[in-house]
């Protein structure tokens, strides 16, 4: 790794363990294959997946925020350009 | 069922004929240099800004997967039909660890193919061969969900024939199209589908929109649907209770009830969604990418594209509570926009889902060819080859791609298109350990890689093969899990995709084998990769800006 300056790893560890939590829920298929309890008639293993995308959706921005911070402070510690969207449309 | 509706024919031929045009006249479009170079024809100039590269990656997402394979399994009461969702899920997370750092590395070494970093990386041409092969193989299927997905079209517009018209009535429509989609590809390469895609992706929202809002209204709500499927799939139980408990028939749900299928269901998601990414299309959309930050950002967006797939899916299910009777399950929903639709807005429907396969299709092919002409033609037949000598190459392997998708839909069991794609993925996670183990160490050994990656291959296409269609004793390619079973020792009776166990055992060899090479001292190749290459992004020392098809080989 060429993380030589030390902008602490913790925020990494976090987007870790977040990206972690939305890769590792759905494949937990007992805690959702079940019928009740019913949303609007839907039954509970297809509308908690719906909720599933939701929360999927929050944790991996969560993580972009922390892995952008993290990333913007190596680059500026490393003397590296930190604009990362310089030139683009 | 056949009778063609004058008013859905005529807009579906209108739109038809109209991004065949398109197609056609693409290659004008946005033009910078001629298309006799690989350059242009199939990376499309590489003048794509990130809107149009956000129109590609999403031609990928739906297509005739999404619109016709997946809702044709909650359709016909397969309880594991749902696991496309948790696949489009945890797909975002995957891409998000793995591919900026691919990225990277590529964008610094100027790799445009996975193959080409497998080189770069493990100094191999056989493992770079491997994985360039594996691509390519894996395509094929891929390509034939999407003309599967154009056949249930054109059979429910009327044009197909359906089941009990001739060879050549049957047949001919699908070939017709086929053929007008390769010969604009071949001749205007990425930018036919890149211009369609704008069309094509109107028309999809469009639909989507319209079908997940209006037809559960037409249905007594979502909650009358889930009803009347429950009892649809109850009463099927009950009356073929025997030939189920025989093995001659499957039983039919909603949600899978044993540990035996949501084993199927947790692997199934967690094969296609590692899979997806090894694509060469995906490959190509994601180094298009103007840095690395753009893959995170759609990794976090994305999602969204998942939820309306969903909805999406349990139109299959609405299609049993309108009453939709069809034999093949993959016209249940061109069937249940038919009868539900005013016919005008049925031939728009039937457009978007046609056009929403041909797009893709495209760039499949197109991903496909670069892979042959710049990891097999250019490395192994031609290495001198002429910036037009290539361009040839790729536009002949596209066409031959094509050929052999047709072949997979001609000769493979049709009860359960999504079958085709999960084949595909069986394949190309045998590449996975060189890939994205590759990405962070180099520790197995190209070998062992190599090896492994035999063996993966081997045992998933055998699995694959021996699985017969249920009903159908004998048959072959019937369905992609089976219970856990190594060369005839059954480990477990949960099913698992067989891509996962494939790759599983594909590990234990690379790993047992790096052991081996170790112990007998067999060189392992210089590593022309960095450390540093792995973090790098656009602006940095040595990063190119776009990357070259024609320049890097150094073979």
């Amino acid at each position: 790794m060429a993380d030589h300056t030390p902008p602490g790893r913790t925020p990494l560890a976090i987007a870790g363990i977040a990206l972690t939590i939305a890769i590792v829920a759905p494949l937990l298929v007992s805690t959702y294959a079940k019928n009740d309890p019913e949303l609007w008639g839907i039954p509970f293993f297809f509308w908690y997946q719906f909720l599933l995308v939701l929360v999927s959706v929050v944790l991996t921005s969560f993580a972009y925020w922390l892995v952008i911070g993290h990333e913007r402070r190596r680059r500026a510690g490393a003397g590296l350009p930190t604009d990362q969207d310089g030139g683009s449309r | 069922m056949n009778d063609v509706d004058p008013v859905a024919l005529t807009v579906f031929l209108f739109f038809f004929l109209l991004v065949t045009v398109m197609g056609f006249l693409a290659s004008r479009w946005r033009k910078v240099g001629t298309l006799d170079t690989l350059d242009e024809w199939g990376l499309g100039g590489r003048s794509f800004g990130t809107f149009i590269a956000w129109f590609l990656i999403g031609g990928d997402i739906y297509t005739a997967y999404t619109f016709i394979a997946v809702p044709a399994t909650l359709y016909a009461g397969s309880v594991t039909g749902f696991f496309a969702v948790p696949y489009t899920i945890i797909l975002y997370p995957i891409i998000f660890i793995f591919l900026p750092r691919l990225w990277s590395v590529s964008h610094r070494r100027s790799y445009v193919t996975p193959a080409d970093f497998v080189q770069g990386r493990f100094d191999s041409k056989t493992l770079a061969l491997a994985i360039a092969f594996t691509g390519i193989l894996a395509t094929l299927p891929y390509i034939a969900l999407q003309l599967v997905g154009i056949q249930a079209v054109l059979d429910v517009i009327g044009l197909g024939g359906g089941d009990d018209a001739g060879w050549l009535r049957k047949d001919l429509p699908l070939f017709v199209a086929f053929a007008l989609l390769a010969a604009y590809t071949y001749s205007s390469g990425l930018r036919a589908p890149a211009l369609i895609a704008f069309v094509k992706d109107t028309l999809i929202y469009l639909v989507i929109i319209v079908a997940v809002i209006y037809l559960p209204t037409q249905l007594g709500g979502w909650s009358g649907i889930f009803d009347s499927a429950e009892k649809a799939f109850s009463s099927f139980n009950t009356e073929n209770a025997d030939a189920i408990a025989a093995g001659e028939a499957s039983g039919k749900g909603l949600i899978p009830g044993l540990g035996v299928s949501q084993w199927a269901y947790a692997s199934l998601s967690l094969g296609s969604a590692l899979a997806l990414f090894m694509y060469p299309h995906s490959v190509t959309a994601v180094l298009s990418t103007k840095n690395r930050n753009i893959i995170r950002r759609n990794a976090a967006l994305l999602p969204a594209y998942s939820f309306l797939l969903g909805l999406l899916a349990l139109l299959g299910i609405a299609a049993i509570a309108a009453g939709i009777r069809v034999k093949n399950p993959q016209l249940a929903i061109p069937q249940l926009f038919e009868q539900e639709f005013s016919p005008w807005f049925a031939g728009i429907a039937f457009a978007a889902i046609a056009i929403g396969a041909f797009v893709p299709a495209a760039i499949m092919s197109i991903a496909a060819a670069n892979l042959w002409t710049r990891n097999i033609y250019k490395a192994y037949i031609n290495p001198d080859a002429t910036d037009a000598q290539e361009s040839k190459q790729s536009k002949l392997a596209s066409l031959l791609v094509k050929f052999g998708a047709l072949i997979f839909v001609l000769v493979l069991p049709k009860d359960f298109a999504i079958n085709l794609q999960l084949l595909g993925g069986i394949w190309i996670l045998q590449t996975m350990p060189a890939i994205v183990i590759g990405l962070y160490t180099r520790w197995l050994h190209r070998y062992a890689l190599l090896a492994g990656w035999a063996v993966g291959m081997l045992w998933g296409t055998i699995a694959a093969y021996n699985k017969p269609v249920v009903g159908d004793p004998g048959s072959h390619f019937g369905g992609s899990v089976g219970p856990l079973e190594v060369f005839g020792i059954q480990i477990s009776e949960n099913l698992i995709y067989f891509g996962i166990t494939a790759l599983v055992l594909n590990l234990l060899v690379a790993v047992i084998g790096t052991v081996v090479c170790r112990v007998f001292d067999i060189g392992a190749g210089t590593d022309e990769t960095r450390p540093a290459d792995y973090l790098a992004d656009a602006g940095d020392p040595q990063v190119a800006d776009e990357l070259d098809a024609i320049k890097t080989p150094k073979y």
